[in-house]
C-alpha cells in the first residue's frame, strides 16, 4: 500500500528549463504532485503555466531539466525523453487543452471511442482480427462502449451520445473533454484551464467532478486554472508562477494569504501589496 | 415569395436589391466584354493596326449577364434563405436521405445487371468497365483524401505501380493475373508508405505539391528507364486475365469450348466487367470495415485535429503511413486491373490528369462518402461520355456542370457524415461541423 503514503509523489519536477530562443519561458521550476491529489498550477497570464504543461505532456522538449513520473508499481518514467503520443500511451498522461480540442465531426461516443485508441488498437489484432470481425474484437469494443457510456453518465451527457461534438454548447465540450481524457485511462490527468468560460453553476458542477475523479478513482490531477474559486475550493496544493519562476507554494489557505502571490496577481510591489491585504480584511 | 428571414444572411429580398445586384453584374460584364468584344483588333494589309467596334454583340452579352443574375438571384431566393450555407432546404434534405437509403441496393443491382441488359451493346460495356474503375480509384483515394484528410495530388502514381507490377510480372516471367494482383496491391502499399515517410511533417499546400511531385517522379522513371519499362514505347502484349486458369478465348480449352457454348469475345468483357466489380466491391467492402475499426476512427480523428491525437496516445505517423498504404494498395489493384484490361500500357495513361480526375470525383462526390463518390464517378466519366455530341462546348458544358453541381452542393453530393458507432440511434452529422482535414 505505498500508494496511499502520505508524501508519495506522481509527477516530480526538477528544475525544469524551457526557453524559446533568447525568451526563457519558465526557468528552474522545481515542484511535485502528490499521488490521487489535486495541485493546481495558477499565476498571472505569460507566467509560463501553458509551456510547463506542454512539456510534462510532451508537446515541446524542454530545454533544461527532469520531470519523472512515477506509476503506482514503482516505474519511473522520463517523461522529458518520451515524445508526443508516448506520453500519453506509455506514460498514461492525459491532457485536455485551453481551447478545447474535441473532433468536432465525430459523435460524443465516438470521441470517446478515439481516446481507446490503443487499447482497441490491440484487441483488434492491429486491424486484422478486426477485419475478419473476431469475438476477440468484438468484445473488446463493447467493453470500449461500456467505458464510454459510464463517462457519458458521469458528465451528464449520456442522452447526447450520438450528437455531433461540434454541436455541443461550451460547457458540454469542457466536460466531454475531461471525459475523453479520462477514457484513455490515464495515471495524471492534466488539465489547462477547465473553468474557462464557465458559468457559476457549471463550474461548481466541474468542481463535483475533479473531486469525484479523485475520491472515486484515485488519479491524481494537475490542473491550471484562473477561476480561484474552484482552485480553493478542490486543490490539495497550489504551485504559484510568474515570469516563469515559482514565486509561492503550498496549500490554498497559504497560498491566499502570501503576499508575493498578491503583488504578482495585482502587479504591484509587495509592500504596497501588504498594505492592500491588510486594508482589505 | 419572399425568402423567410434567417438570422445568419442579410435578408436580401425585394425587386430593389434584385435590380443592385443585376445591374452591378452587368457592369462588370460590361466593362469586361468592352475590350474583349466590343473591340475587334485585327492587323491590317500593310501590317498597320486595324479595328472596328460589335457594339451590338456586346449589348447582347451585357443583356445576357443581367438577365442570368436575375433569375438566378430568384432561383436562389426560391431554394433557400440566401447565403445561407446550405441551400437546399432541410425538406429536400430528408427526403433525399430517405431516397439515399434505397439508392445504394438499387444501383448495386442494376450494376450487376449491366451486362444482361447491355450484352450486345460493347460501348455500353466497355463504358461501365471504365466507371467501374472510377468508382474504385475513387475509393481507394477516399481513404486518404475522404477520411484521413490527406491531400493526395499523386494517386495515379500507385495505379502506374500497379500497372506496371502486373504488365512487367506477367510479360517477364509469366505470373498469372491473380499472383500478380496481391503483389501488385503490396507493391503499390510499399510505395505508398515510401511516399509516406518524407512528407509525414507536411501539411495542407505542402503535402499536396510534393505527392504531386511523386506522381510526376513516378512517371518520368518509367520513361526514362527503358530497359526495364521499355520507357515511352511502353510495355505490349500483357496477358489478358484467365478465369481461374481457363483462358477466355475460342481456343479447344478456352472458356466458351468447355461451357459447350458458342465463343464470342463479349465473354471476355462480361468477365472483365464482373472482375473489375468484384474488386471495387472488395474496396468498398474494406473501407466500411475500416472506418468502423480504431484504426479507421483514428483517420478521420486525425482529420479532425492531428494535436488532440497526439494528446491521446494516437501514434499520428503509423496511422497517416497505413492511410496511405491502404488507399496505394487499392490504386495498386486497379492499376493491375488496367493492365491487364488493355493488353498495353505506357506512360502517357498515368499523367497528373489522371490524379486529378480522380480527386476532382472524390471532392465531388463528397468526402469520405462511399455512394457520393460512385455517384461522382458515374457522372463524370458517364456524363463527360454523355455530352460527346456536344463536340467543342463539351468541355465548357461539363465545366458549368461542375460549378452548378459546387454552388448547389458545396461539400459534394453527399456531404454528411455517418457516425461509425452509436448508442441507439444513428443521425447523419452535418458538413458544417465535418472537417476538411489540413494534411
Amino acid at each position: 500500500m505505498s500508494g496511499d503514503k502520505t508524501g508519495d509523489k506522481i509527477l516530480g519536477v526538477d528544475r525544469l528549463t524551457m526557453r524559446f530562443g533568447g525568451i526563457v519561458a519558465v526557468q528552474d521550476l522545481s515542484f511535485a504532485a502528490e499521488r490521487k491529489k489535486i495541485t493546481a498550477l495558477i499565476g498571472p497570464n505569460g507566467a509560463g503555466k501553458t509551456t510547463v504543461f506542454n512539456c510534462i505532456t510532451g508537446f515541446y522538449k524542454p530545454t533544461g531539466g527532469a520531470i519523472r513520473l512515477t506509476h503506482d508499481d514503482g516505474r519511473v518514467i522520463a517523461l522529458e525523453r518520451l515524445n508526443d503520443f508516448r506520453i500519453a500511451k506509455q506514460a498514461k498522461v492525459a491532457r485536455t487543452f485551453q481551447n478545447i480540442r474535441l473532433f468536432p465531426g465525430m459523435t460524443a461516443l465516438e470521441n470517446l471511442m478515439v481516446a481507446q485508441h490503443n487499447a482497441l488498437m490491440r484487441a483488434s489484432g492491429f486491424t486484422l482480427l478486426g477485419l475478419v470481425g473476431a469475438p476477440v474484437y468484438r468484445d473488446a469494443e463493447k467493453r470500449a462502449i461500456d467505458l464510454a457510456t459510464e463517462w457519458l453518465r458521469r458528465v451528464n451527457l449520456l442522452d447526447r451520445a450520438d450528437d455531433a461534438a461540434g454541436n455541443f454548447a461550451y460547457g458540454d465540450q469542457r466536460r466531454l473533454e475531461i471525459a475523453r481524457a479520462m477514457c484513455t485511462e490515464p495515471a495524471l490527468l492534466c488539465l489547462d484551464e477547465p473553468a474557462a468560460g464557465l458559468n457559476a453553476r457549471e463550474s461548481a458542477a466541474l468542481s463535483e467532478l475533479l473531486l469525484s475523479i479523485r475520491d472515486e478513482l484515485g488519479t491524481s490531477i494537475l490542473l491550471i486554472e484562473h477561476d480561484m474559486s474552484v482552485v480553493m475550493e478542490i486543490s490539495d496544493h497550489i504551485v504559484v508562477m510568474d515570469h516563469g519562476v515559482k514565486i509561492a507554494e503550498g496549500t490554498p489557505r497559504e497560498v491566499r494569504d502570501d503576499p508575493k502571490v498578491i503583488a504578482a496577481y495585482l502587479g504591484a510591489d509587495e509592500e504596497e501589496a501588504v498594505a492592500v491585504m491588510e486594508s482589505g480584511t | 415569395m419572399t425568402a423567410p428571414s434567417t438570422n445568419t444572411a442579410k435578408p436580401a429580398t425585394g425587386l430593389a436589391s434584385l435590380l443592385k445586384t443585376a445591374l452591378i453584374n452587368a457592369l462588370v460584364a460590361l466593362v469586361l466584354f468592352s475590350l474583349m468584344v466590343g473591340i475587334r483588333t485585327e492587323a491590317g494589309s500593310d501590317g498597320q493596326l486595324t479595328y472596328w467596334t460589335r457594339f451590338g454583340e456586346l449589348a447582347s452579352l451585357v443583356a445576357v449577364v443581367f438577365g442570368g443574375s436575375i433569375v438566378i438571384e430568384l432561383l436562389r431566393q426560391w431554394i433557400g434563405p440566401t447565403g445561407a450555407e446550405r441551400l437546399v432546404p432541410p425538406a429536400v434534405q430528408s427526403g433525399m436521405s430517405l431516397i439515399g437509403r434505397y439508392l445504394t441496393p438499387a444501383l448495386l443491382i442494376f450494376t450487376v445487371l449491366v451486362p444482361v441488359i447491355f450484352y450486345d451493346q460493347r460501348y455500353i460495356l466497355d463504358l461501365a468497365i471504365l466507371v467501374l474503375t472510377y468508382v474504385m480509384l475513387g475509393w481507394g483515394l477516399n481513404v486518404v483524401v475522404g477520411l484521413a484528410g490527406l491531400l493526395d495530388l499523386g494517386y495515379v502514381a500507385f495505379y502506374a505501380v500497379g500497372a506496371y507490377s502486373y504488365g512487367l510480372l506477367a510479360t517477364n516471367f509469366g505470373w498469372s493475373f491473380w499472383i500478380c494482383l496481391p503483389l501488385a496491391g503490396i507493391l503499390a502499399a510499399f510505395w505508398g508508405v515510401l511516399l509516406g515517410f518524407p512528407v509525414l511533417r507536411l501539411r495542407g499546400d505542402y503535402l499536396a505539391i510534393v505527392t504531386l511531385a511523386f506522381g510526376e517522379i513516378i512517371r518520368l522513371v518509367i520513361i526514362n528507364w527503358q530497359s526495364l519499362t521499355g520507357g515511352p514505347n511502353g510495355v505490349s502484349g500483357i496477358p489478358r486475365p484467365s478465369f481461374f486458369g481457363i483462358p477466355l478465348d475460342n481456343s479447344d480449352d478456352g472458356f466458351a469450348a468447355r461451357l459447350g457454348i458458342e465463343y464470342s469475345p463479349t465473354h471476355r468483357i462480361v468477365f472483365l466487367f464482373y472482375l473489375i466489380l468484384a474488386l471495387a466491391l472488395l474496396t468498398n467492402w474494406v473501407t466500411i470495415r475500416l472506418r468502423r475499426l480504431p484504426i479507421g476512427r483514428a483517420w478521420e480523428a486525425l482529420r479532425e485535429d492531428e494535436v488532440a491525437c497526439r494528446a491521446l496516445g494516437i501514434n499520428t505517423t503509423t496511422t497517416k503511413l497505413t492511410a496511405f498504404a491502404t488507399g496505394a494498395m487499392f490504386g495498386g489493384f486497379a492499376g493491375a486491373f488496367f493492365a491487364t484490361r488493355q493488353g498495353f500500357i505506357s506512360p502517357e495513361s498515368f499523367t497528373f490528369q489522371e490524379s486529378a480526375l480522380v480527386l476532382a470525383i472524390v471532392v465531388l462526390g463528397g468526402m469520405g462518402s462511399q455512394l457520393g463518390v460512385a455517384l461522382a464517378a458515374l457522372a463524370m466519366i458517364g456524363g463527360f461520355e454523355l455530352f460527346r455530341g456536344l463536340e467543342t462546348y463539351r468541355m465548357l458544358v461539363f465545366g458549368m456542370a461542375m460549378v452548378l453541381i459546387m454552388i448547389w452542393r458545396p461539400r459534394g453530393l453527399i456531404g454528411h457524415r455517418a457516425p461509425t458507432v452509436y448508442l441507439t440511434k444513428a443521425q447523419a452529422i452535418s458538413s458544417d461541423l465535418v472537417k476538411e482535414g489540413h494534411g
